[in-house]
């Protein structure tokens, strides 16, 4: 499979990346050299394989039901968590205009 | 002095000053000068000397009132930029996270400090972890402490991701450095550098706090001088998270108590399908050294077969920007971070100018890749197909395993490489990892072990790859090549 500049337009866009269409083009063919690559992987015959979910085998666990168990992860840090925002009022982070 | 500290690993460090021949002050002076004599290597991106002597001198006063030492007590580290450190700038060395000081410390760093551990400052590395030259990063390239002989003064890689942390090494401007490992990232730059690292089982050092590049791939280790002194340095860093959904919960044993180069009795395997074609004489030489040397410990050379191993690099390249392009949507000009917000700009647009402006070429690549094979209609082709894929290499390694205990194999396909060699050919790059992949994908324990040069006088490193949880075999493994490589080649000084 191949993608053309509409493609990659759209992927940045999904991708959240704004791109001049300078880089657009330069783009195609970077990634078309390596979607090319990677097709190989069809070739590979994966009938009744199943998909890798967990690469070493570990059962999810669940934390005890007491609130602020680890101080490191728990609530009350609003301080903390606001530190590096770019631009932080009143307690909240602070965002350009969402509705018109 | 009759020594030169800065020549000593971890071990040699930890024992002198335990025993008095030495002050931990004393250590970190001498590292933190060597560290501010080095901005030619670019290895660092900050420097904390002073967080080096604070360590220090708590060692050194927990001493002098006769209390227990941990074990990387009055060891000075350098940590790879790409660990949360509390009060202290990290990066990933990316632009978008310019200036951002995490007001946490990171699962692996917090245990490293606790064993008595200082820093000496974060290294430098490819820009969120996805390079492996060291050229991708927003702070420049780090410039490898080797040069050809000849008079040759081009610059060379120190490998990637982990670069800083070779170069930091391997220069003596810090006598173990951390890396993280998502497909070679501690391995390469290893095997580039002529030092010792060890990517453990997947699970067996904590995420938490780790800057996430590919959380399924993505595990830190020890970047150190010898087997042993990593054997320590891995055994502070592990250890059980519940911070961290896939941390394992096992013990940790100890490492380098247990540290024994006999091989008798073990098998060791030769997977037929490394033996790619074009890959450099100097390489399969070094291979054959390599089994002669276990042979000669002790071991059984097995041939056996990974038959998916040309499969895994492409699978690698399909699954790692899949969850790369997953964890940078963080990177939103929000919560931390640069932000971009162009006049009368809504927040859409902020989100797309912030990431333009935030991300270097290649992590954009990489997203893009990863963003494209998890869009809808080509999911399965790609994503489901790759994971796929990656059940049948894991699956080559446990039929492997019935066969021998551990494998041998060389770490990359060739020496490292002047620096803007390979930078305009991206598949050219991912090529380097071709070795280290395989294991990455698995989430088995490998390690790097220095064992010559090569006829420019550039090192080379060969690859031990073992069970899950068995870091002890391959280890052990990595000392037998160790001892008989008699491996003493160092950088000449012209930084």
């Amino acid at each position: 499979m191949s993608v053309n500049k509409e493609n990659v337009a759209k992927i940045a866009s999904l991708a959240r990346i704004k791109m001049s269409d300078d880089e657009l083009e330069r783009m195609v063919p970077e990634l078309n050299q390596i979607l090319g690559w990677v097709d190989q992987l069809s070739e590979v015959d994966c009938t009744d394989v199943e998909p890798m979910t967990a690469v070493i085998p570990n059962t999810l666990r669940l934390r005890a039901d007491v609130v602020n168990a680890d101080p490191k992860t728990g609530g009350d840090r609003r301080d903390d968590v606001l530190a590096n925002a770019p631009a932080a009022e009143h307690g909240f982070f602070g965002v350009p205009k969402v509705i018109e | 002095m009759m020594t030169n500290l800065t020549d000593l690993g971890v071990a040699a460090i930890r024992d002198g000053v335990k025993n008095g021949t030495f002050s931990a002050r004393e250590v970190a002076e001498a590292f933190n000068a060597n560290v501010a004599a080095a901005a030619d290597l670019n290895a660092f991106i900050v420097t904390t000397p002073e967080k080096a002597l604070e360590a220090a001198d708590a060692v050194d006063t927990a001493r002098a009132a006769g209390k227990a030492l941990g074990s990387m007590a009055g060891v000075p580290i350098g940590m790879k930029d790409l660990f949360a450190t509390k009060g202290v700038q990290t990066t990933a060395a990316s632009h978008i996270l310019e200036g951002f000081t995490p007001q946490y410390e990171s699962t692996v760093s917090s245990n490293l400090w606790a064993a008595g551990a200082g820093m000496l400052g974060k290294l430098n590395l490819d820009q969120f972890a996805m390079g492996s030259s060291n050229e991708t990063s927003y702070f420049g390239n780090v410039i490898s402490p080797w040069r050809r002989p000849g008079g040759s003064n081009a610059q060379l890689s120190p490998g990637g991701s982990s670069g800083g942390s070779s170069t930091a090494v391997s220069a003596r401007l810090a006598p173990a450095a951390t890396g993280t490992d998502t497909g070679g990232s501690i391995r390469q730059p290893a095997a580039f550098t002529g030092i010792t690292g060890v990517k453990p089982t997947y699970g067996r050092c904590s995420r938490w706090g780790v800057v996430a590049f590919a959380s399924s791939l993505d595990q830190a280790g020890p970047m150190a001088h010898d087997v042993k002194d990593c054997a320590i340095m891995l055994g502070a860093m592990a250890g059980f998270d519940p911070k961290d959904s896939t941390s394992l919960d096992m013990p940790v044993p100890d490492w380098a108590a247990a540290l024994n180069s006999d091989m008798k009795g073990k098998k060791v395997g030769i997977p037929r399908e490394y033996r790619m074609e074009g890959t450099d004489p100097e390489i399969l030489k070094s291979w054959d050294d390599g089994i002669a040397w276990l042979k000669d410990a002790g071991a059984q050379v097995v041939d056996i077969s990974l038959p998916h191993t040309k499969y895994a690099l492409p699978a690698y390249y399909i699954i790692a920007p899949a969850e790369a392009s997953s964890n940078l949507a963080r990177y939103d000009g929000v919560r931390y971070g640069l932000r971009d917000l162009p006049e009368g700009a809504g927040l859409q647009d902020m989100y797309a100018a912030t990431r333009a402006e935030g991300f270097g070429d290649e992590v954009k690549r990489r997203v893009l890749i990863g963003t494209y094979v998890l869009s809808a209609g080509f999911y399965d082709a790609y994503y489901t197909q790759a994971q796929k894929i990656r059940t049948l290499v894991s699956q080559d390694f446990e039929n492997a395993f019935k066969e021998c205990d551990v494998i041998l194999a060389p770490t990359t396909p060739t020496a490292s490489f002047g620096l803007g060699e390979k930078s305009d050919d991206p598949l050219g790059m991912y090529l380097n990892d071709v070795f280290a992949v395989p294991a990455s994908l698995a989430g088995l324990p490998a390690m790097s072990v220095p064992c010559g040069v090569n006829s420019e006088g550039l090192p080379l490193g060969l690859q031990i790859v073992g069970k899950a949880f068995d870091e002890q075999g391959v280890m052990n493994a990595g000392l037998a090549i160790e001892e008989r490589a008699g491996f003493t080649a160092k950088p000449e000084k012209w930084w």
